[in-house]
């Protein structure tokens, strides 16, 4: 019988590592905990005009699968999101000029968790967008 | 036990075969029955609602009217370019059907707006030609707001003007299929993929009806 239990108690241990390696092998946990509440927040404030695999919709919406964009901006994203924003930028070489409108629902945590979000889901970056670093973004919005 | 069994199967297996001939969509409308002579004789004749004539301002400044939907089904909808919600997401399931049927002209596509004020011939072609629609098939129009919002009562579409609501207008994201008789064959979420999908399946149900 206590074998077993034992059996039992080694068997989910080793499932559960194995289930947490196999999803994000190269993110750690927090930052997969931020991606996972980030997804809820993208599906009702954000899919609609991004798309649900961030694809964008034609010259309307642009796409959030360009990196070096993501990278060049980071510090700007955080403004970009609770403020909206508009003028011509240019993603993956495609001229954008539309306007997207502001999300002043959005807490500096709900932002922290959409963006690394998208950046871990639809570009290749592992890494987190504290709520540190989002509450410092803010700050220095234009 | 058995036997309810066996039924159930002959049942079931009467329904499939008969589905690919009897399938036909239905019409969609309270229908009114009225007594008609013909020949000196009274008959009833079932009358079914249809879109009424009308005639909009489309994204070339060029009058619009129901004749250019004339001998062909159409998909219909009420829109606005800056819809922050649910439009973007319609459109974006519209255009799968477009780009299905691109260049089949037995259908039309025909995006109402109901913002007005704001989106002028000029910017409904800005944000056609940016939406990815470069031909006639898909008309995008614009009118009063009392001929948009009174017309999409006639396809069941619910419209209003409401300063609460993100974007200043509430309305519901429905698909309208139309026949070449102008009746309502079909209505379909369209922030709703498998609704769509069942909107793309209809459009072909009903292209049999004119072969
Ligand atoms: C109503 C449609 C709409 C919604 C909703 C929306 N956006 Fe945008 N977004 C746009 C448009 C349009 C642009 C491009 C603006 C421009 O041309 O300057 C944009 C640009 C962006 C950009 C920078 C460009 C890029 O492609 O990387 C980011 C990042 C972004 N949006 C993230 C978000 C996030 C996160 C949300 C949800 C909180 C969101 N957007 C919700 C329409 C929208």
């Amino acid at each position: 019988m206590r074998l077993f239990h034992i059996f039992i108690i080694l068997g989910i241990t080793i499932f559960s590592l194995a289930y947490l390696a196999s999803c994000h092998s190269n993110l750690n946990i927090e930052t997969a905990q931020y991606a996972v509440n980030g997804q809820k927040l993208y599906t009702t404030n954000c899919q609609n005009c991004h798309g649900a695999k961030g694809e964008g919709l034609g010259k309307l919406y642009p796409p959030l699968t360009d990196a070096a964009f993501f990278k060049d901006n980071r510090a700007k994203l955080s403004c970009m999101v609770k403020n909206g924003m508009q003028g011509e930028i240019i993603i993956h070489g495609q001229v954008f000029n539309e306007k997207m409108p502001a999300n002043p629902q959005l807490s500096e945590l709900d932002i922290a968790y959409i963006l690394t979000y998208i950046t871990t889901n639809f570009t290749q970056s592992d890494s987190i967008y504290s709520h540190q670093e989002v509450k410092e973004a803010l700050k220095n919005c234009n | 036990m058995i036997r309810t069994f066996f039924c159930t199967a002959a049942c079931a297996l009467t329904f499939v075969a008969c589905q690919p001939t009897a399938k036909k969509l239905p019409i969609i409308g309270e229908r009114e029955v009225v007594q008609k002579e013909i020949e000196g004789k009274m008959v009833a004749d079932t009358i079914y609602p249809t879109i009424p004539k009308f005639e909009f301002l489309n994204q070339d400044s060029v009058m619009l009217s129901d004749k250019f939907f004339d001998n062909k089904i159409y998909v219909a909808n009420f829109f606005f370019t800056h819809c922050p919600s649910i439009c973007p997401t319609m459109q974006r399931n519209l255009l799968k059907a477009y780009e299905k049927y691109k260049n089949d002209n037995r259908i039309a596509f025909l995006s109402h707006s109901i913002d007005f004020k704001y989106d002028q011939p000029h910017v409904l072609k800005s944000y056609a030609s940016k939406l990815g629609v470069d031909n006639e098939q898909w008309q995008f129009v614009t009118g009063t707001k009392a001929a948009i919002y009174g017309l999409s009562d006639k396809y069941l579409v619910y419209t209003k003007e409401d300063a609460s609501v993100p974007g200043g207008y509430d309305h519901s994201g429905y698909l309208v299929l139309i026949d070449h008789d102008k009746r309502i064959r079909g209505a379909y979420d369209g922030t709703n993929s498998e609704e769509v999908e069942k909107l793309l399946a209809d459009i072909d149900i009903l292209l049999q009806e004119y072969k």
